[in-house]
């Protein structure tokens, strides 16, 4: 097994392999722990992958990198970084350690407390300080030091709580409308800049013959993407951070806002979205089925390279509330965290302030344009003109929201937000009931 | 051949063959004592603590039943879940399992080709219900999908949750069919022929030997096959899992437990009272089981 079997095995696994050695209690220990309950996720999560590597304290050797990144384009990504950071460093080797993006997500408890990765992806957000404060990542403060080009809210978003830094932001990609310019032209529509202004252009893109809105929700987790623009527009960010922390009632009337006005726009967007990915639903909008998709800018990795993802544009989620305005947005952080006690911590820092600087955010952006460099020093001309809008809109931004999968509990979101939406995009009259259950679950979660 | 002496006792064996005996004894129960009862019961006593899977378990706050009536009262999966194991066991039970000793019973009569037809019924036991779960996506799937193709439909077989539930139990009633069905068809050719021949000198129909002689005499099978089919109700849960992860009308109490604790929600505590749940429902029914083993035996 490559992953722990226990937690007994997994302290042990703590003392550092020169001081260790196999004796014959380690493997008993790890035995008669493996009996207990602790034996059946530890075995799922062996499923996971192989982490096997060699390599002492230094700063040569092989540093293992776990990524999420399995999509073919962004996994082109990681690998054209790694390529690079190989050829500059003689010494070191970095094996990429690639797991399925949702089910490294779904594991990652067992991950980081089984044998992970020296290296792994993960996201800026509350997830990032949780594990920081469970002792679950490694300090990268020094690693900071010499990262240039980060700005002050990067840094911000990159401490735990106890104000080091745990994380190297990568790449981020702002959450909008996405909609391809030829249909628009076609058709001679405009960006809405409010809420009315939405809801007349879908109704005549239904006369035209277009799913207005596309819509995919089988996992769970795009239709929170929606979620957060209308709440960011209707209640604003402030509210969006506290709600997320558990510190406002879900069943107040502000909540109920965001989903009666959701009820409204629910005929616009695209029918039977809970058996559909957000790949489909991209592709709807890429087959010109649909005239608009509300999502991340990584729906640009469904379309092709060059004149179509050319074609391809964005426009704010619009104004609903003029007081509340339309400058708040939704632009999750990508990047990477260090383990707890990385088998390789010399190469592994090394890694990481390669990964944080312009030069290795430069390639991945150019690999994955659906994203863009979180390093200013990056290099911007060669940027798509999706990338080039992207820096502009994030620029333009007040307030930067991560995601609320990201900004909240994992439990929270996983077991009560995605039933929560899904039972609404089933059934959107009863807003009252559902918000009543989601506040129950909160008190019940947040109060654990 | 070396000849061997008469065993007579276990004062006759061996010191070497003692421990040999000793240890054949030992191992299993040892095993089961570490695969099967400690989890259980470590399960039972964790469902009463609010463990998040991270660091030491002594960190974990007991919090009594808190976790029960929260999974009862203010967990909306829940109940759905209830009502589709439920349903479940119904369609099972009801009309997986009696088309399965229908189809054993026309495959006794030796028809010509029944070899042929045995293999393919009894194929997608073979099979696991994640592989099932994705063959039938090829004939399910709303934009691919064998079904729509034809019929022009555009219904979301598997997302639509009026009726994935349905969709799912048809095919998991195509892989249990086939292990009924064998199962009956050991049975029936376990039947004394003599007592279809004494019957039929009675001038018994056809029918009535089968319900009046032959079905009672199958009643060791019966039991099995009530058995399987509760237990394939209750621990269904490939098929969804592979589907939408036991989401949007498929929800079933297995899979609440598994999104549960594994995912990176790690309320283990919860999801161990759903899991505690679930034990003592198949406890009630292994339970039933053993009365009526117990009570043939004696």
């Amino acid at each position: 097994m490559t992953r722990h079997a226990s937690e007994a095995d997994y302290l042990a696994s703590l003392v550092p392999p020169s001081v260790r050695g196999v004796s014959r209690r380690t493997l008993l220990r790890g035995a008669v722990g493996a009996g207990t309950l602790f034996a059946a996720p530890a075995l799922l999560a062996a499923c996971g992958g192989d982490s096997g590597s060699s390599g002492g304290g230094k700063a040569t050797g092989t540093v293992t990198l776990g990524s999420n990144q399995s999509d073919a384009v962004p996994k082109a990504a990681v690998q054209a970084v790694v390529d690079a950071f190989q050829k500059a460093n003689s010494g070191l080797t970095v094996k990429v350690n690639t797991i399925d993006h949702n089910t490294f997500q779904e594991n990652i408890n067992n991950y980081l407390q089984g044998s992970p990765d020296d290296v792994f992806t993960w996201f800026s957000g509350y997830r990032m300080r949780f594990f920081a404060s469970k002792s679950l990542a490694g300090d990268v403060s020094d690693v900071w030091k010499n990262l240039q080009g980060m700005s002050d809210a990067l840094k911000k978003a990159s401490t735990g709580d106890d104000g080091k830094q745990y994380f190297v932001p990568s790449t981020y990609y702002p959450w909008a409308v996405f909609y391809r310019k030829s249909v628009f032209a076609k058709y001679g529509y405009q960006a809405p800049k409010t809420l009315d202004e939405l809801k007349s252009l879908g109704a005549q893109m239904k006369k035209d013959g277009l799913v207005p809105i596309a819509f995919g929700d089988k996992d769970g987790w795009p239709a929170m993407g929606t979620f957060d623009q209308l709440n960011l527009r209707i209640n604003g960010y402030d509210f969006h951070v506290s709600l997320m922390a558990g510190k406002e009632p879900w069943n107040s009337d502000k909540v109920k806002k965001v989903f009666d006005t959701w009820a409204g726009l629910l005929d616009l967007h695209q029918p039977d979205s809970l058996g559909r990915t957000w790949q489909e639903a991209a592709q709807a909008l890429q087959q010109k089925k649909a005239g608009t998709y509300i999502l991340g800018s990584f729906v640009a990795q469904q379309f092709k390279a060059g004149a179509e993802q050319e074609d391809l544009d964005f426009f704010n989620f619009p104004e609903i509330d003029s007081n509340i305005g339309a400058d708040a947005i939704d632009a999750p952080i990508d990047g990477y965290m260090m383990s707890k006690r990385p088998k390789n911590q010399a190469g592994a820092a090394k890694l990481l302030g390669y990964l944080g600087s312009a030069d290795a955010q430069n390639l991945a952006v150019k690999a994955d344009p659906s994203v863009i460099a979180t390093s200013d020093k990056a290099d911007q001309s060669a940027y798509t003109p999706l990338q080039k809008k992207s820096v502009e809109f994030v620029k333009q931004a007040k307030s930067i929201a991560q995601f609320l999968d990201r900004d909240t509990r994992p439990d929270f979101a996983s077991t009560v937000m995605i039933p929560a939406i899904q039972s609404f995009i089933k059934n959107p009259k009863d807003v009252d009931g559902l918000v009543n259950t989601i506040e129950k679950q909160k008190q019940s979660i947040f109060a654990s | 051949m070396a000849r061997r002496p008469k065993y007579k006792g276990i004062d006759h064996l061996s010191p070497v063959d003692r421990v040999v005996v000793g240890l054949m004894i030992a191992i299993p129960t040892l095993l089961v004592l570490w695969l099967v009862w400690l989890p259980a019961i470590a399960s039972v006593l964790l469902s009463f603590t609010n463990w998040d899977g991270i660091g030491p378990i002594s960190g974990a706050k007991v919090i009594g039943l808190k976790n029960y009536s929260d999974v009862v009262n203010i967990y909306p999966p829940f109940w759905p879940a209830v009502q589709h194991n439920l349903i479940w066991l119904a369609a099972l039970f009801l009309v997986a399992t009696p088309f399965g000793l229908f189809l054993a019973v026309l495959l006794d009569r030796e028809l010509r080709g029944s070899r042929v037809f045995q293999t393919a019924i009894y194929l997608p036991v073979v099979l696991s219900l994640a592989l099932i779960g994705f063959i039938w996506q090829l004939i399910y799937s709303r934009d691919q999908g064998l079904i729509n193709q034809v019929t022009g439909s555009t219904i979301d077989w598997y997302g639509d949750q009026r009726y994935n539930l349905w969709a799912a139990l048809l095919a998991a009633s195509w892989r249990h069919v086939g292990y009924i069905m064998l199962l009956y068809l050991a049975g029936l050719k376990g039947v004394d022929p003599s007592l279809r021949e004494a019957a039929r000198v009675d001038g018994a129909s056809e029918r009535t030997t089968f319900f009046r002689v032959v079905f009672p005499v199958m009643a060791p099978i019966n039991m099995i096959v009530i058995v399987v089919t509760v237990i394939e109700a209750l621990r269904a849960f490939d098929l969804v899992w592979v589907i939408n992860k036991g989401r949007n009308g498929l929800e079933l109490i297995s899979t609440l437990v598994t999104s549960n604790i594994v995912g990176e929600a790690s309320r283990i505590g919860f999801g161990s009272a759903m899991a505690t749940i679930m034990l003592i429902v198949s406890s009630v029914f292994v339970a039933l089981y053993l009365r009526v083993m117990m009570k043939e035996q004696r």
